[in-house]
């Protein structure tokens, strides 16, 4: 018996395809939505990424209707992005285990990661990418004609006691792309059917289940509703709640923000990963080989500052430490020119070096901040980066409706706006291409499991389209005095000076009474762009409703754990509290503001220690 | 700081259809290091928040923000205003297809255009089992210049003979087949070579090399046709 055979006959038939069409008429039937935009699919993906597309392909093969929904074309989703490389213990150049993997994950999480997931994403991280290459990923080769590997930060051997590990497999520095690529050919190859430029709204939730997704019609305008058996949100992370950030214009926690509005728990949010090197003003990411190669990071004094801060590893300690680092020079006044900016000097590896090395690093220079390294340093600062919390879901990337073990029937999330919890406190650099593609690929098993029981549609509410139809209404005739940029842009300074590297009571209690303020504003914007055809107006008012309510509930956390842990550090706290703070937080948003709940960490091997490199 | 005119596209269906469009002025303090992308964004969060255009990763991977600066194809994100050399800058939706609002245009035609080389790997011997198949080094430098392709559409709106004829596949769809069948583990020859080995397929190029230039990733499209048209010759036909 599989394990969905519970499920079998809960629902109450209405399956349009054996009705007729009057009956069928009356039965998509949606208040303020016409009846050729209500669309019935056995599966609706929600965001084209790695973990939305691979959920797809599964589903697919499996002979079952999915559709993917996706604000930008598949290949512009910020997956692409990605350039160091995806995880997995091959063993292609050097021994290497997936015992050691699973350590390295556990460690670098700050212990806050869930064992029982973390050990089946490495298990699976192998067969994931081999059916990559299969797909026809061009990863580059070794001598041998294997999958080329390369070292990453946290990576290494002998549980944590050894050498750095070769374990990121890699296609130059365009891993992120190529997978990327790869997954949306297979999904044309397969004929999944992409609903690309819609921008989704709003979930459908009827009792305890979810029957599909709201969404806006980017291109002509028009509400459209997605009826279906599965829903799966994968759709990305957030970075763009921070002024600087190595995050898309696309990653505004739309998926994460109806969730919360649907009166369902997020996890961990308060966790948000900055990257030291990111171009100044800009965020756009350097990567780690600056430093790798032997880049200098220096202040306004000319002074090569790590040396204060980690007098061993000087500029290759880990990314957190020198995040820091950089930011007490900026608070301590060493900024370049008073600002939040120091440089990163590659001049003394001379021009051949750089050309040879780094050519990818002197473009992006070039390119976005205007100075080529061979002559100049490069201006950089920290950057938010990464999203460690999102949707709680099960291993099985089922979402969880009490944050715990209750199913949201029907529903699945995979990927960055999930959170499984593969990463606790702290991604390790490759992981999280790998948790989005092997927890895709998990969602989508599950779901064809799902589907091979539940052979029926539960019909609509009237009023699904309803939540929708109001918010873009709403913008659409707001007329208020305030500019939704210049709120959007209040908010992400603040978030990334009072809610960024360094945390502490005071700036968190500001920011959120910022962020309140910002609230009220909102009800007061207008937007310039009245028109229905492609109306990015309406979608970056939209954007920011979701940037504004997701903000919240990361500073409420921060606020609300008391301790140091991973990638959230609280300056007026004094160190990781495992007595108190082991735990994983659910946060709710009620009208008394946010509540919060609590979740035991899943420990199957390796018991919390200090987090040392 | 330095003041700039940027003179730009504008097309609004619902106002201006019928029409060919209008261009609109607006004259802005661009700061160093500003790519065009920032100076679109400012006029939008600053100046006129109805400025339509597509952008995403702002940093030349998403491929987005493909559109015509002082006449040339390229991605707004990757161009340097300062490294334009006028103070007055054009900037226009990509040519050849169809506006739909402002610098946004209608991009299915180019995609359909991939689908027809059918733009993924086939293979008819089964991969080993939990193992990668091979791939010398060798092979997969066969790739290079091809791969990275962001798939902005610059090439393909640069092409006087896709201007001519829509239905030619154009250097982007023909490059993605090169791709594939230089691909040493893909079977798929005879699936694909119909469409490429035709009056709309490799033939139709003239070797102007627009594409190449167009193309901000420095791909070269015209080389990978040339490379596709050797293949038939030598006696695959
Ligand atoms: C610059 C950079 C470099 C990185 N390098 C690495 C690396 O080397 N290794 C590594 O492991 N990780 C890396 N990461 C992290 C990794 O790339 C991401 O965590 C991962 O790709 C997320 O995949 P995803 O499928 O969850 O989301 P995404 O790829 O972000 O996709 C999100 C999808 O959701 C869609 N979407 C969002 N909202 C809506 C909506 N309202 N309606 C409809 N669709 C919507 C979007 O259109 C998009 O298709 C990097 C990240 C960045 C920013
Ligand atoms: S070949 Fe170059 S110009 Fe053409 S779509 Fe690809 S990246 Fe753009």
């Amino acid at each position: 018996m599989g394990k969905f055979e519970g499920y079998r006959g809960t629902f109450r038939c209405v399956d349009n395809r054996w009705l007729g069409t009057d009956e069928a008429k009356e039965l998509h039937e949606v208040e303020g939505v016409e009846l050729h935009n209500v669309h019935e699919h056995d599966a609706v993906i929600v965001g084209a990424g790695l973990a939305g597309m691979y959920a797809a392909l599964e589903i697919k093969k499996a002979g079952f209707d999915v559709a993917v929904l996706t604000k930008v074309f598949p290949t512009r989703s910020h997956s692409g992005a990605a350039q160091g490389g995806i995880a997995a213990a091959l063993a292609n150049l050097e021994e290497d285990h997936i015992e050691w993997h699973f350590y390295d994950t556990v460690k670098g999480s700050d212990f806050l990661g869930d064992q029982d997931a973390i050990e089946l994403m490495v298990r699976e991280a192998p067969l994931v990418i081999f059916e990559y290459e299969h797909m026809g990923v061009p990863f580059s080769r070794t001598p041998e004609g294997k999958i080329m590997q390369r070292y990453f930060g946290g990576h290494v051997k002998d549980f944590g006691r050894g050498k750095p590990v070769l374990r990121a497999c890699m296609a130059a520095d365009r891993t992120g792309h190529v997978l990327l690529h790869t997954l949306w050919e297979q999904c044309v190859k397969y004929g999944v059917r992409f609903y690309s430029e819609y921008f989704a709204l709003s979930l459908i939730i009827e009792g305890d289940v979810c029957l599909g997704v709201v969404a806006w019609d980017l291109i002509n305008g028009g509400i459209h509703v997605f009826h279906a058996k599965a829903t799966c949100f994968a759709t990305g992370g957030y970075g763009r709640a921070f002024k600087i950030t190595t995050n898309s214009h696309a990653n505004t926690a739309d998926g994460v923000a109806m969730v919360l509005e649907a009166g369902l728990p997020l996890e961990d949010m308060e966790f948000v990963q900055f990257h030291p090197t990111g171009i100044a003003k800009q965020g756009i990411l350097i990567s780690e080989a600056a430093r790798g190669e032997g880049g200098y990071l220096i202040n306004d004094k000319g002074e090569r500052f790590m040396e204060k801060y980690a007098p061993d590893k000087m500029e290759l300690a880990p990314r957190d430490i020198i995040s820091r680092s950089i930011w007490t020079e900026f608070v301590e006044g060493r900024g370049i020119g008073g600002e939040r900016c120091v440089h990163l000097d590659l001049r003394h590896l001379g021009a051949e070096k750089i050309k040879e090395r780094l050519p990818q690093i002197r473009e992006l220079a070039m390119k976005f901040a205007g100075v080529d390294p061979i002559d100049e340093p490069i201006p950089i600062q920290p950057t938010g980066h990464y999203s460690m919390g999102g949707i709680p879901t099960d291993i099985n990337c089922r979402v969880l409706a009490d944050g715990k073990s209750k199913w949201l029937r029907g529903m699945w999330a995979a990927g960055e706006c999930a959170c499984v919890s593969v990463h606790g406190a702290n991604r390790l650099g490759t992981n999280s291409l790998l948790d989005a593609s092997v927890h895709g690929k998990r969602a989508g098993k599950d779901i064809v499991e799902y589907l091979s029981v539940v052979e029926c549609f539960e019909p609509l509410p009237m009023d699904c389209a309803k939540r929708a139809v109001d918010k873009v209404n709403w913008v659409l005739n707001a007329d208020g005095p305030e500019r939704p940029s210049e709120l959007r842009e209040i908010l992400q300074d603040n978030m990334y000076e009072l809610c960024g590297v360094f945390r502490n009571e005071e700036d968190l209690t500001k920011m959120y009474d910022i962020i309140k303020d910002l609230q009220k504003r909102y009800q007061n914007i207008h937007i310039e762009d009245k028109s229905k055809v492609f109306n990015t107006h309406l979608m970056e008012a939209l954007e920011l409703g979701h940037l504004l309510e997701v903000a919240e509930v990361i500073v409420a956390g921060a606020l609300n754990r008391t301790e140091c842990r991973g990638a959230h550090w609280r300056t007026d706290c004094p160190g990781r509290d495992d007595e108190n703070w082991l735990k994983h937080t659910l946060a709710w948003k009620t009208e008394e503001g946010i509540k919060f709940d609590y979740k035991p960490v899943v420990i199957t091997r390796f018991v919390p220690e200090v987090r040392k490199y | 700081m330095a003041e700039y005119i940027f003179r730009i596209f504008r097309y609004d269906p619902e106002k201006d259809e019928g029409t060919k469009g209008r261009v609109q002025e607006y004259k802005i303090e661009v700061e160093k290091g500003w790519t065009v992308l920032d100076a679109l964004n400012y006029i939008k969060w600053h100046v006129d928040g109805s400025l339509s255009y597509r952008r995403a990763c702002r940093h030349g991977i998403c491929g987005s923000c493909g559109m015509t600066i002082n006449g040339k194809n390229t991605i707004a994100c990757e161009q340097q205003v300062a490294d334009l050399g006028t103070q007055v800058i054009t900037v226009e939706p990509l040519r050849g297809f169809r506006v739909i609002k402002d610098l946004i245009v209608d991009m299915e035609p180019f995609y359909d255009k991939l689908y027809a080389i059918k733009p993924y790997l086939i293979t008819y011997t089964p991969p080993p089992t939990d193992k990668e198949r091979l791939q010398s080094p060798e092979d997969r430098k066969l790739l290079d210049g091809k791969y990275e392709c962001i798939l902005c559409a610059c090439c393909t709106s640069s092409c006087p003979t896709y201007w001519a004829d829509k239905e030619f596949l154009g250097p982007n769809a023909l490059m993605k087949a090169a791709r594939f069948v230089l691909d040493s583990r893909d079977e798929g020859w005879e699936e694909r070579v119909n469409a490429i080995d035709d009056k709309h397929g490799v033939w139709r190029c003239h070797t102007i090399f627009n594409c190449v230039e167009a193309c901000p990733k420095e791909l070269n499209a015209t080389r990978a046709i040339v490379e596709l048209r050797r293949l038939m010759l030598k006696g695959r036909l």
